[in-house]
This record gives structure tokens, C-alpha cells and sequence, in this order.
């Protein structure tokens, strides 16, 4: 059994997780995404404490940071257990979300596009993207945070396979 | 491949395309003519310059405009000064449609519309479309059997009459009143009238009944005037709705042609006329909006790739549920029970515990609210609870799923309650979805995926294992590797990227 392949939580579903593991990055990439959010939110706060000056702002923004840094320590290694991916030469199997747990399935056979995306913070890391399009405008299977050079391994094999698979995809 | 000759659109377009811009344009030109002082010659030859135009831009688009049907593709040319060149691959057609506005009918012409999906998001673009404005009655219909009959090609077609599968009930009218769209068109008719008398010059105040009861209805209490105003919108509305039913549906005929396709057609001033070929159906949904349902009565849609979501795919007019499900049937060609009209499993008690919390709580909250702000007015609030209590319970009585012999059916839905039977075939893909308050109930949403309609269809709240049970029985093989107990990439299964592969 491969390092990667570990014993999963209790399952929710009676499907068993995907195989692998996103990028252990990808935390970092989650907790930096998590800080600029609460930064979004503490400046207004701030702000309000400038101008305004009372217990009841000094509060706010106590409470606002507060839960922002326990959103930023603990949410992103448990998105890390629960985010996995698998790809055969079926099907693409993902896993992922923290409150709203999601499990997508699309056949490799209905796969029209294999695309993949970085964004500055990703781009930082060197992470990427791999998005998996199917004829269905709500079909399209996205693996967040995997290492940019195995994003693109994947992407070129999941095209090969793609290429390979016949039909008109929908 | 064959050099296949160009065409251009019809000729009369050279008049209708013309005469349909100058129309646009009238009411700018009336303003021109109209606000100039009398004598000012200018104001005139403004007007004849702008006319002249436009009637020259009819023109060149007709010279400019040009199309050819090749073995492989559809190609259209168009544009004199921004060029632009489109072409669909002939295998990629879902939909023809034929409309025809009344000035296009008065000249014998029509618009063809060709679907198509490229790939991926955009498919939902308009760039998947392509319209020939226009060309005459005999070549849009032979160019909608020619896209859409991929078998002519190689043999001579073999002339079978057209099977009807439903016409016009005129009884049906009686749902007009009952649909939301005909609602919110009837407020359309009335806002046209009152303009239009308007535009006559005429102030509906100046009209001595209209004032008179408008100045009586002011010294009346406040109730008088709002009963009064709400019994006028009501029979605007049910007057309007009336009258929008007989426009869009008369004539309304459903028929299977003789190469397989579902065909509609209706209209009384614009008609228009949808073609589904077999291969690109993938399910039908009866939509009962709860007026609708209130008045036994459905309206049947067909899923079909190629075809945007909202207005489109409708190939009935609202008619009695019963009927409703037929057709849905004889567009899937299979029995009723086998489609919308399948038994369908109920789903478990703790989907009516939810359906109860996600009402009541909101409203709760609304109320307390509401008696905040205002506690006369947070009494009379209270009334929205049993209400919401009996909405939640409706929509639960709504949930249901089966798995036929070629559909996999779901129903959910209380104000807008729909019954979808989609192909199992047409499934290409799972998304299973489950909130905290979900799994602490044992509950999941499973979304069937597919390339028609709305993209994915919903088994709302159904059982863990039922959901998976469920989507494995649907599209067999899709999920067997991925059952707990199935071992990784085993059984025939390859993993393509395996965990060495990927370094991490």
C-alpha cells in the first residue's frame, strides 16, 4: 500500500475515498487564502475602532480575529484530510468541501476538456489546478492544489485518454 | 469532398430586412419629423439619410450573407465591413427551429435557428447558434430535414406521413390563468395598452368614467381601493394570460416525423416550430407550478442537449396532468409508468425533518422580526408559520425517485414541483452532495449529471446508502471501483496515475 493511500475517517457515503492526496501545500496555499479573507473583514473592524473607539468595537474586532485565526489553524489541515482525487482510466473520482462534503464522478468517456489554472497565491507555491470538463454545464470535476508539475503530468495524460476514448462526449 | 455551391438568403429579404429595420426605426425617425419646427427642410432630409441607411444595410447584408451545407459542416458567412465566418460541424447539430415573425410570414419566409453544442462551457454561449434570417418557407423546411436527418445523406428518404402525437384542446385554456409566465405577461399586456393610449394621445384620465371612478375610489376607505385594485389586476391578468395562451399555442401540433425527430409547432402570429432529434433526447420533465398542480394541470418539456435552459423545450402548452405524462412518454417512447408516471419510492422521515427546519427556522426568525419592528403587525405574521409548516410538508410529499428499465425518475419541488425522467443512458456522471446537518441524519443529494437541460437533476434527502445504491444501478461500472470495499484500481480497473506517479 502506497504512503499516500491512508486509512480514511468513517465514511459518510458508502463510497470509499479516492485514492490520493492533494499537495501538503496546499494547506499553506488555504491558510494564506483563509488570512486574506480575514484580513478583508478585520480592516473594516479596525477602521471602526479608529473612529469610533468604544469596548463595543474593541470587541468586534477581538471576536473577528479571534475566529479568523481559528479558521486559519485548524480548517485548512482538515480540508487537507478530506480533499482526494483519483483518476483511472474510467473515471475521474474527487472528494472534497469542509461543511458541504462533495463527492463528484464523471467517465473518462464523457470528458470533452482537461484545462488547468494557477492563481497568484498557487502560482507562489507552485501549485495548480486541474479542471475536467464534461458536456454538462454542471458536470466539470475540479482537483484544487496539486503540485504544478504533476498537474500538468495529469493534465497531458487525461488528454491522451480523452483522445484515446471515442464518442462525441455527450 | 464535393464543392457544394453557396447560397444566399432569399430574396425577399432584400424588402423584409429592410422593412423590419425602417420599422425599428420609426419612432426615432416620428421623433425627428416631429419635433422640428414646421418648414425646417433639415429635420426632413435627416430622417430620409437615416431611412436611406438603413435601407442600404438591408441590402448589404443580404449581398454579404452567405451559406452552404457541406457533408461535414454548416457554414455562414456574413458581414461586409466586421466579417465573420462560423461553421458547425454537421454532427454537432442538436435542435433546428423554425420562427417566423408576422412580417416574415406575410413574405412566405423563415428563420432558422441551428443548436449546436461545442465544447464544454461553452456550450452555454450564444456563439452555439446560428441563424439564416432568413430564407423561404419550402427551403427552411428542407434545410431542418436535410441538419437534422443524418441518414438522407447516404439513402433516399422514404416518405412516411408524420405521426401526430397531440393537437390543440382548446378546453386546455382554462390552465392560462394558472401559470406564473402568463401572470407576469398579462402585467406586459396591460403596461402595452396603457401605452398605447398614450401614444394615441389619449390620458386614460381624460376619459370621464376612467376619472370619475378613480376620484370615487380616492374618497373611499383604504381597503375599498385595494380590494378594488387587486379584483382589476386579477382580471387584467386573467384576461392577458388568456390572451398570450391563444397566441402562443394555437395551432399547437406534436408530431413524430418520419426520421425519428420530435417536432412542435404553434403560434398564432409568430410560429414557430422546434425540432428534437431521437439522438440528442435525454429526458422529459412535467413541471407543476402550484397553481398548475392546484388545477390538476402539467406542462411537459423535453431535455434535449443543444437547447438553453428556461422558456425553450417546451413541447406542450399547460393541459391536463394525465395528458402531460403521456407526453412526456411518447417523447421518451415508452410507456408512462415507465417514465414520469413511475411509482416512486418515497424518501425517509428524516428528509420531512428537514424539509421542516429549513422552512419553519427562517420564518421564525422573520416573524420575530417583524414583531420587533411592529407587534400588531408581528401578530398577523404569525399566520406565515402554518403556512411555511405546510409547504415543508408538501415538499416532502413531492420527494420521490425510481429506477425504471431505461429511465431513472426524480420528483422534488412544492412551488414549482417537477417530475423529471431522464435516460439512463443520458447520465454522464454523479455529484453527491452532504451538509453537516445531512450526515448527522444519514442523508445525501445526489445529482445525476447530464449534457441536456439544466446540466444535472437532483434525488433531494434521499438515504446514504440509497443514493449510491441508486446512482450504481443507474450507470453501471461508472461507480463499482469506488464502492467501499472495492479495492483501489482493482478488477479491471487501471489506475492511470498511480501514487508513485505522483510525486508528492
Amino acid at each position: 500500500m502506497h504512503p499516500d493511500v491512508v486509512a480514511a475517517p468513517l465514511p459518510e457515503l458508502p463510497l470509499r475515498p479516492p485514492a490520493h492526496r492533494v499537495h501538503p501545500r496546499a494547506v499553506t496555499w488555504w491558510r494564506l487564502r483563509a488570512a486574506a479573507g480575514v484580513l478583508v473583514v478585520a480592516v473594516p473592524a479596525v477602521v471602526l475602532l479608529v473612529l469610533v473607539g468604544t469596548a463595543w468595537t474593541v470587541g468586534l474586532l477581538a471576536v473577528t480575529l479571534a475566529a479568523g485565526a481559528a479558521y486559519v489553524v485548524a480548517v485548512p489541515p482538515w480540508l487537507y484530510r478530506i480533499s482526494r482525487w483519483e483518476v483511472t482510466d474510467r473515471a475521474v473520482y474527487t472528494m472534497h468541501g469542509w461543511l458541504v462534503r462533495e463527492w463528484r464522478i464523471a467517465p473518462i468517456s464523457r470528458v470533452q476538456t482537461v484545462d488547468t489554472q494557477r492563481g497568484p497565491l498557487q502560482q507562489l507555491l507552485g501549485l495548480a489546478d486541474v479542471t475536467v470538463t464534461t458536456a454538462s454545464a454542471r458536470g466539470a470535476v475540479r482537483i484544487r492544489g496539486l503540485a504544478a508539475d504533476d498537474a500538468a503530468d495529469l493534465a497531458r495524460v487525461l488528454t491522451a485518454t480523452t483522445q484515446a476514448t471515442p464518442g462525441d462526449a455527450t | 469532398m464535393t464543392d457544394v455551391r453557396w447560397r444566399r438568403l432569399d430574396p425577399r429579404m432584400l424588402v423584409v430586412g429592410p422593412l423590419k429595420n425602417l420599422m425599428q426605426l420609426l419612432p426615432f425617425l416620428l421623433v425627428v419629423l416631429l419635433t422640428g419646427r414646421s418648414g425646417d427642410l433639415n429635420q426632413v432630409w435627416f430622417a430620409i439619410s437615416g431611412a436611406a441607411v438603413v435601407v442600404l444595410a438591408g441590402v448589404l447584408r443580404w449581398r454579404t450573407t452567405r451559406y452552404r451545407i457541406t457533408d461535414e459542416r454548416v457554414e455562414l458567412h456574413t458581414g461586409w465591413l466586421r466579417r465573420e465566418r462560423r461553421s458547425v460541424p454537421r454532427d454537432r447539430i442538436r435542435t433546428v427551429d423554425l420562427t417566423a415573425s408576422p412580417l416574415h410570414r406575410v413574405f412566405g419566409l423563415s428563420v432558422v435557428q441551428v443548436g449546436s453544442a461545442t465544447g464544454g462551457a461553452s456550450t452555454l454561449d450564444r456563439s452555439a447558434r446560428m441563424d439564416l434570417d432568413a430564407v423561404s418557407k419550402t427551403e427552411a423546411e428542407r434545410l431542418r430535414r436535410e441538419l437534422l436527418d443524418r441518414t438522407s445523406v447516404a439513402a433516399p428518404p422514404v416518405h412516411r406521413p408524420a405521426a401526430e402525437i397531440a393537437r390543440l384542446d382548446w378546453s386546455w385554456l382554462r390552465f392560462a390563468p394558472l401559470t406564473f409566465s402568463s401572470l407576469a405577461g398579462a402585467g406586459a399586456v396591460a403596461g402595452a395598452g396603457f401605452n398605447l393610449l398614450i401614444e394615441a394621445g389619449v390620458d386614460p384620465r381624460d376619459i370621464g368614467v376612467v376619472d370619475d371612478t378613480a376620484r370615487r375610489v380616492a374618497t373611499a376607505p383604504l381597503w375599498v381601493g385595494v380590494g378594488l385594485a387587486g379584483a382589476a389586476l386579477l382580471v387584467v391578468a386573467g384576461v392577458g394570460s388568456l390572451l398570450l395562451f391563444a397566441e402562443r399555442w394555437s395551432g399547437y401540433r406534436l408530431t413524430r416525423e418520419p426520421d425519428g425527430s420530435l417536432r412542435v409547432r404553434h403560434g398564432l402570429f409568430t410560429t414557430r416550430s422546434l425540432s428534437v432529434s431521437h439522438e440528442r433526447l435525454r429526458g422529459a420533465q412535467m413541471s407543476e407550478p402550484l397553481l398548475l398542480r392546484a388545477g390538476r394541470g402539467a406542462q411537459t418539456r423535453a431535455l434535449s442537449t443543444g437547447l438553453r435552459d428556461g422558456g425553450s423545450g417546451a413541447i406542450a402548452p399547460p393541459a391536463p396532468r394525465v395528458e402531460a405524462h403521456r407526453l412526456a412518454a411518447a417523447a421518451l417512447q415508452a410507456d408512462p409508468a415507465e417514465a414520469t408516471r413511475a411509482a416512486l419510492v418515497p424518501h425517509p422521515r428524516a428528509a420531512l425533518h428537514r424539509r421542516l427546519t429549513r422552512a419553519v427556522l427562517p420564518t421564525v426568525a422573520l416573524v420575530a422580526a417583524v414583531w420587533v419592528v411592529d407587534e400588531r403587525t408581528g401578530l398577523a405574521s404569525l399566520l406565515l408559520l402554518p403556512a411555511a409548516v405546510w409547504l415543508a410538508v408538501d415538499r416532502y410529499r413531492g420527494l420521490g425517485h425510481a429506477l425504471t428499465a431505461r429511465h431513472l425518475v426524480t420528483r422534488l419541488g412544492g412551488l414549482r414541483r417537477r417530475t423529471v425522467a431522464l435516460q439512463r443512458d443520458g447520465v454522464i456522471g454523479w455529484t453527491f452532495r452532504q451538509s453537516v446537518v445531512q450526515r448527522r441524519a444519514g442523508l445525501v443529494t445526489a445529482e445525476a449529471v447530464t449534457a441536456a437541460g439544466r446540466g444535472g437533476y437532483v434525488v433531494l434527502d434521499v438515504a446514504v446508502s440509497d443514493a449510491v445504491a441508486l446512482a450504481d444501478a443507474t450507470t453501471p461500472d461508472l461507480l463499482r471501483p469506488f464502492l467501499a470495499g472495492a479495492r483501489h484500481a482493482g478488477h479491471g480497473e487501471r489506475a492511470v496515475v498511480t501514487a508513485q506517479e505522483h510525486r508528492s
